[in-house]
C-alpha cells in the first residue's frame, strides 16, 4: 500500500528517497502507528517530508491518496470531481432553490456552467488546486444565480464535523519561493564570494605552523601563505520610485544585505530604465549624475552588474528615443543597456514581482530578451539560481 | 517500552504530531531535526526530553566557527609543544592530548544519552556532510590515537535549525523531521498555563488576545513568539497589571502595556505605535 503513495510523492515533485520509504516502514513494524490514521499521518509526515516548504505539498498528495481519490497528479492540480461537487450542490441546495434551478435550464447545464467558470478561474490563478475554498475562490458567488446554494468554497463542509488534519492544510503559506529576510539574502550573496589567495606567500600561517611543528615534535617548521581577500566585486543598479513603491521592504533587504556581503560594490538608482545616466543619491537626483559612459570606463568588467527592477513600464520607455518619462532621451534605453552589457558580461536583472505575472506585461518581456533571459526572481530560490548565472 | 514514550512534561506542552516524531526518532535510534520560528521551544525540547525519559543531556551549541572534527575531538598541538619545551613526560603519549568533545562524550555515557546539536544551520556549509558517517553508525575513528570509538548506546539526537543555511539531502534522509508551526490560541492558552498556574483566567485571556493582535499587524519584522509571550506574562505578573489595563473599549487603539517585551525591533516599535496612533485619530473615543 505504501508503495504506489510513494511513487505519487516523488510523481508531486517530492524528493523522497528509499532510505526514507525503508525508515518509514521501519517504523510501522515497531509500532508506532498501530493506532490510528492520524498518527500514520504524523508519522509518514515524520519521516518523508524533510522540508517545511513541502509540507502542504504533502499533505494534498496524502488527502488525495488516502481519500481514494484516484487521480494523476495534473488532475490532483487542476480538476474537481464532478460527482463530489454534484454531491455538494445536492446537500445544499434548498426544495426551492432546486426549482429556480430547473427554470434557468437544469442542473446539468448550472453544473457545466460552473465548471467552465471554475476551468477559466484556475487558468488565471497560478497553479490552481482543488482546494478552491481554502484558496479563496468563490465560484458560485462568481456565477452570482446561486448566491447561497452551491457553496463550494467551503470543501470543509462536507466533513465539517470531522475536518481530517492532512485536509486542514496549515502549512499553505510556507513556500520556498516567498521573500525572507536580510540573513537568508546574506546567505545566498555568500555563494557568490570568491576568497583568493593571489601573489608572493608573504603571511605566516600561525595555526599551521604551530600544528606542523608540533607534529615534528618540537622542531620549528614555518609555514607561510599568501593573503586572502573576496576578489568578487559587484556593480548593483536599482530601480527607484513609481511601480518599485510596492517593494521597498524587498530592495532594502537585498541593498543592505549586500552592503554588507561585498567589499567591493558600487551602486547606483535608476527610474524604471536605464539611459545615458544614473545617480547615487535621490533626494539630489536632478542636479548629481553620473553619465552611464564614465561607468562602464571607470569599473572594469571584471565587475559583476546586478540590476533590480520591475521592468514594468511602457515599451516605448525601452525601444524609442524620448521615451522616458522624465526626460528626453537622445538614445533608446535598449541602446544604453546593451552597451553595459557589452561591458560587464557577467549581468542579471532580478526581479521582485512574481514570474508568474511576467508573461503579462510587454516590458519585461522587453527586458529579458534584452537579457538574454538572464531575469530572475528577486526570492531566495530566484536570487540562488542568478548568483549561479554570475559566478 | 511503553514508559520510554515522550508524551511531554509538567513544563511543556507537546503537540500530538511532535510527540510522534519524538518517539519515532527515539524508538528507530535515529536523529530528529526541529525546526521552526525562533522561540518556539526548539532547543528546549531536547531539554525536555531527556528530562521526561531520564537521560542524562550533552549539549552541542554551534557557532559559524564551529568544525564537526571539534564535536569529537580535538588534538591539543600547542599544549603538546609546550610540554615539549618543559621536557614533560607525558609528551610522549599522544594520548594525553586529545580533548573530548561533546559528540565523545555523549558515546560514552553509561546510559543512553540525549544529544542535543543546536543550531546547526550556524556552521559552514559543509558541516552537516562531515558528521554523516558518525551519526549513522556512532562511531568514528581517533587518527591520532588509531583507536575507533563507537558510542556504547546510540545516543537520541535532536538536531535544531533556523533555516539560515540549507541542509543536505544526504544528510536529511538520515533524520526524521519535524517542523514547529506557530501554536494557536488554544495551545498556547495550555502552555501559559504550564508556566504560570496560578494567573488567573481573564489576564490570561486578555493577554493572549493582545498578543495574537500584535502577531497580526502586518509588516512587522520580527513577529513575537511564544518565548517573548512568555517573558511578557511575567513582567505583567511582577507589575502586578490589572486585566483591564489590557482591554480597553476600542481593542485596536490600545497600546499593551510593556509592549517593549513583546516588540524587540526598533523599527517595530515605530511602526506600531504610528498603527496606533492612525488608529486613534480615525476612531476618536
Amino acid at each position: 500500500m505504501l508503495i504506489p503513495f510513494f511513487y505519487q510523492l516523488r510523481d508531486g515533485g517530492m524528493k523522497t528517497s528509499i532510505t526514507e520509504l525503508l525508515t518509514l516502514h521501519e517504523a510501522m513494524q515497531s509500532g508506532l502507528a498501530g493506532q490510528s490514521v492520524d498518527d500514520f499521518y504524523f508519522l509518514a509526515r515524520t519521516a518523508l517530508v524533510k522540508d517545511e516548504a513541502h509540507l502542504d505539498r504533502f499533505d494534498r498528495i496524502f488527502g488525495a491518496y488516502f481519500q481514494g481519490v484516484e487521480d494523476s497528479l495534473a488532475d490532483l492540480m487542476q480538476d474537481i470531481p464532478e460527482d463530489w461537487l454534484q454531491r455538494q450542490a445536492e446537500l445544499s441546495l434548498s426544495e426551492e432553490e432546486r426549482k429556480l434551478i430547473e427554470a434557468m435550464g437544469g442542473f446539468e447545464e448550472l453544473m457545466t456552467a460552473l465548471k467552465e467558470r471554475l476551468d477559466e478561474q484556475e487558468g488565471r490563478h497560478e497553479g490552481g488546486n482543488k482546494w478552491i475554498g481554502t484558496a479563496g475562490t468563490s465560484p458560485f458567488g462568481a456565477y452570482g444565480h446561486n448566491p447561497e446554494g452551491v457553496r463550494m468554497g467551503q470543501q470543509g463542509s462536507r466533513n465539517r464535523s470531522a475536518v481530517k488534519v492532512w485536509d486542514k492544510r496549515d502549512y499553505r503559506n510556507l513556500d520556498d519561493s516567498i521573500e525572507l529576510g536580510t540573513r537568508n539574502i546574506k546567505v545566498a550573496l555568500r555563494r557568490l564570494r570568491k576568497f583568493a589567495r593571489e601573489g608572493a606567500a608573504d603571511q605566516l600561517d600561525i595555526n599551521d605552523t604551530i600544528d606542523k611543528t608540533a607534529r615534528n615534535g618540537g622542531m620549528l617548521d614555518l609555514r607561510m601563505v599568501p593573503e586572502r581577500h573576496n576578489a568578487v566585486k559587484v556593480l548593483l543598479c536599482l530601480d527607484i520610485g513609481g511601480s518599485m513603491d510596492d517593494h521597498v521592504r524587498i530592495c532594502e533587504e537585498m541593498f543592505s544585505a549586500a552592503r554588507s556581503e561585498f567589499k567591493h560594490l558600487e551602486y547606483f538608482y535608476f527610474h524604471n530604465f536605464i539611459y545615458e545616466s544614473l545617480w547615487k543619491d535621490n533626494r539630489r537626483r536632478q542636479t548629481e549624475k553620473t553619465p552611464t559612459l564614465d561607468i562602464t570606463h571607470k569599473y572594469p568588467s571584471d565587475y559583476k552588474l546586478v540590476f533590480v527592477g520591475d521592468a514594468t513600464m511602457s515599451p516605448y520607455e525601452i525601444a524609442y528615443a524620448g521615451g522616458s518619462v522624465e526626460h528626453w532621451n537622445e538614445e533608446p534605453g535598449a541602446i544604453w543597456i546593451k552597451r553595459l552589457l557589452k561591458t560587464y558580461p557577467k549581468a542579471i536583472w532580478l526581479n521582485p514581482e512574481p514570474k508568474a505575472r511576467w508573461d503579462y506585461t510587454p516590458s519585461v518581456k522587453l527586458v529579458r530578451e534584452l537579457m538574454e533571459g538572464r531575469m530572475y526572481p528577486l526570492t531566495i530560490a530566484g536570487l540562488d539560481e542568478g548568483i549561479k548565472a554570475l559566478r | 517500552m511503553a514508559n520510554e514514550r515522550f508524551t511531554g512534561t509538567d513544563s511543556y506542552i507537546a503537540t500530538e504530531d511532535l510527540t510522534m516524531a519524538v518517539n519515532a526518532a527515539v524508538t528507530l535510534q535515529r536523529p530528529i531535526l526541529i525546526k521552526g520560528e525562533p522561540g518556539t521551544g526548539k532547543t528546549q525540547l531536547a531539554i525536555e526530553v531527556a528530562q521526561s525519559l531520564g537521560r542524562p543531556l550533552y549539549e552541542w551549541h554551534i557557532k559559524s566557527t564551529t568544525k564537526a572534527q571539534q564535536g569529537l575531538y580535538e588534538y591539543d598541538a600547542v599544549g603538546r609543544l609546550r610540554d615539549s619545551q618543559l621536557g614533560e613526560d607525558k609528551v610522549h603519549d599522544i594520548a594525553n592530548y586529545i580533548v573530548r568533545g561533546k559528540v565523545w562524550e555523549a558515546f560514552e555515557s553509561e546510559q543512553q544519552p540525549v544529544l542535543l546539536i543546536d543550531e546547526i544551520d550556524k556552521a559552514d556549509i559543509e558541516f552537516p556532510n562531515d558528521l554523516l558517517q558518525e551519526l549513522d553508525r556512532m562511531e568514528f575513528y581517533v587518527y591520532e590515537t588509531k583507536k575507533l570509538i563507537s558510542a556504547r548506546h546510540r545516543p537520541i539526537i535532536v538536531i535544531t535549525s533556523n533555516n539560515e543555511k540549507e541542509l543536505p539531502d544526504a544528510f536529511l534522509r538520515r533524520c526524521f523531521f519535524h517542523y514547529i508551526k506557530f501554536p494557536d490560541q488554544a495551545t498556547m492558552a495550555k502552555i501559559v498555563d504550564v508556566h504560570f498556574p496560578t494567573l488567573k483566567k481573564d489576564l490570561l485571556t486578555e493577554a493572549l488576545n493582545a498578543f495574537y493582535k500584535v502577531r497580526d499587524v502586518r509588516g512587522l519584522k520580527k513577529k513575537p513568539s511564544t518565548s517573548e509571550l512568555l517573558d511578557w506574562i511575567k513582567l505583567l505578573l511582577a507589575e502586578d497589571i490589572p486585566p483591564e489595563a489590557l482591554r480597553s473599549e476600542n481593542s485596536r487603539s490600545a497600546i499593551p502595556p510593556l509592549y517593549g517585551a513583546l516588540l524587540k525591533n526598533e523599527q517595530d516599535v515605530h511602526l506600531f505605535e504610528q498603527l496606533v496612533f492612525l488608529d486613534r485619530r480615525s476612531n476618536p473615543q
